[in-house]
């Protein structure tokens, strides 16, 4: 379909983009922020929302790019998805951003989609809140009364609601270092090849000198309105020495992953019922955890 | 109306277009490039993907005022003094196509990727167009068709990427 008429500006500077869209909310004017556009086209186009006008970033380079600064990795939140997985800054220092940005659509999707559009879309089916989440990045905006940091665990207010406030606009996201010892993986189950996640799971896992898990990081994709850390399994795992497979039957692991889906509250939809949503979690949370102790 | 400039298989286009004006309808309804098809018009199909600045894109998921200043190639623009791109070939060599509706699509995203991946393996061709839908299910051949091609080109690497400066600079020497 083609979407109803907007109007559309191309600020050109982000002191202009946020002086833009303060005063159009000031206004009462349903505006939205235009990135790569790759979700939010394809609402337009189903005439699902109805802006009055879009405000394109895309031009602004001062918004793109990945920059190493020390304790944490930078990227820019109009960097495509693409420029992200091919990173050596993000693949050496965060590379579970760059293992879940691979899963990411496709190819042709990746090409045009931003790391800091799919934040702000804030889709709880996306797969990079749920990493945002897990690793405690800290999203940084800005308005024309100044910069503010915002910690992902504050970010994702409700279905699709960013804690952006009138006027603001996501500069970029602080994706803290882990440091050694760390392990990552991102497992994601979805019905076709390009599919949103029906479920996915972010971990980030840390093992003592003894060979115990000492740290988990979960997060967790579309297993409510916002993405959710699963906070109950992490506090499982600590303490847990994985076993041998088959050692006796048992699997420790396996024990603490099946607390991974309490107290979410996943969708129901086409693809799953929330019961098996819970059954994915905690299954999928097992795999994750264990490809990502290596 | 927003006015933009933008070059269509190497021909410089200037046009007034309504915001909301997608590429693809650029290209098709104001263009006559209807080489391109529209296909599930969702983002999922990969039907209309084009070049866009040498890299793939869905021209149902941009805006023609995106494309302001860009350079876009599409089937149209690959067959080049009357032959066919390597790529072109090793699809009918293979007969990689059915009703051939998924075909520019498949085309543009598997030049692609022979940019990043020049000699995939059958797994990297799959997991490379898994933007791309064939409602045939003709992927076997399509897959043979892009390592065909991938071994095509590595013969003759003169052949070319669309979108490519270094091509650009080859074509004018």
């Amino acid at each position: 379909m083609i979407p109803a008429p907007f109007d559309y500006v191309r600020p050109a500077s982000v002191e202009d983009a946020c002086r833009v869209l303060a005063d159009a909310e000031a206004a009462g004017d349903e505006v939205k922020v235009l990135a790569g556009g790759q979700s939010l086209l394809p609402l337009l186009r189903l005439r699902l929302a109805y802006p009055s006008a879009l405000v394109d970033l895309g031009r602004l380079p001062e918004l793109r790019g990945v920059a190493d600064r020390g304790d944490h990795v930078y990227i820019g939140a109009l960097t495509t998805h693409d420029e992200v997985m091919r990173s050596g800054v993000v693949r050496e220092h965060v590379p579970l951003v760059a293992l879940a940005t691979a899963t990411v659509a496709d190819p042709a999707v990746r090409h045009r989609g931003t790391f800091g559009g799919s934040m702000a879309h804030a889709d709880p089916a996306g797969d990079l809140p749920a990493v945002a989440l897990a690793l405690d990045c800290v999203f940084v905006v800005r308005s024309s009364d100044g910069e503010r940091e915002i910690p992902a665990a504050e970010f994702f207010v409700d279905y699709l609601e960013p804690a952006l406030g009138p006027g603001e606009v996501l500069l970029g996201v602080r994706v803290p270092k882990l440091g050694s010892g760390w392990g990552f993986h991102y497992e994601k189950f979805h019905r076709t090849a390009q599919a949103w996640a029906t479920v996915g799971v972010a971990v980030a896992v840390r093992r003592g000198d003894g060979g115990a898990i000492e740290e988990a990081r979960i997060g967790l994709t579309n297993m409510g309105p916002t993405p959710v850390r699963a906070r109950v399994a992490e506090a499982a795992l600590r303490g847990v020495a994985p076993s041998p497979a088959g050692s006796n039957g048992s699997d420790p692991l396996r024990e603490a992953c099946a607390q991974a889906d309490a107290g979410t509250s996943p969708p129901a939809d086409l693809h799953a019922r929330p019961d098996y949503r819970r059954h994915l979690a905690r299954v999928l949370t097992r795999r994750a955890v264990g490809a990502a102790l290596g | 109306m927003p006015r933009i400039t933008v070059s269509v298989d190497g021909v410089t286009y200037e046009e007034e277009v309504e915001p909301r004006l997608l590429l693809v309808h650029l290209l098709r309804d104001r263009l006559g490039k209807t080489g391109t098809p529209v296909g599930c018009d969702t983002g999922n199909c990969g039907a209309c993907t084009v070049t866009l600045d040498g890299r793939s894109a869905k021209s149902c998921s941009v805006l023609a005022v995106q494309a302001d200043g860009s350079e876009v190639v599409t089937v149209e623009g690959l067959a080049r003094d009357g032959r066919w791109h390597p790529m072109q070939e090793a699809f009918h060599a293979e007969h990689a196509l059915q009703c051939g509706y998924c075909t520019p699509g498949m085309l543009m995203a598997a030049i692609d990727l022979l940019r990043d991946d020049p000699d995939p393996s059958e797994e990297a061709v799959r997991r490379g167009l898994e933007g791309n839908l064939c409602r045939c299910t003709g992927y076997t051949n399509i897959v043979r068709a892009v390592r065909r091609a991938a071994a095509e080109m590595s013969r003759a690497p003169h052949e070319r990427m669309p979108g490519a400066a270094e091509d650009r600079e080859a074509a004018a020497s």
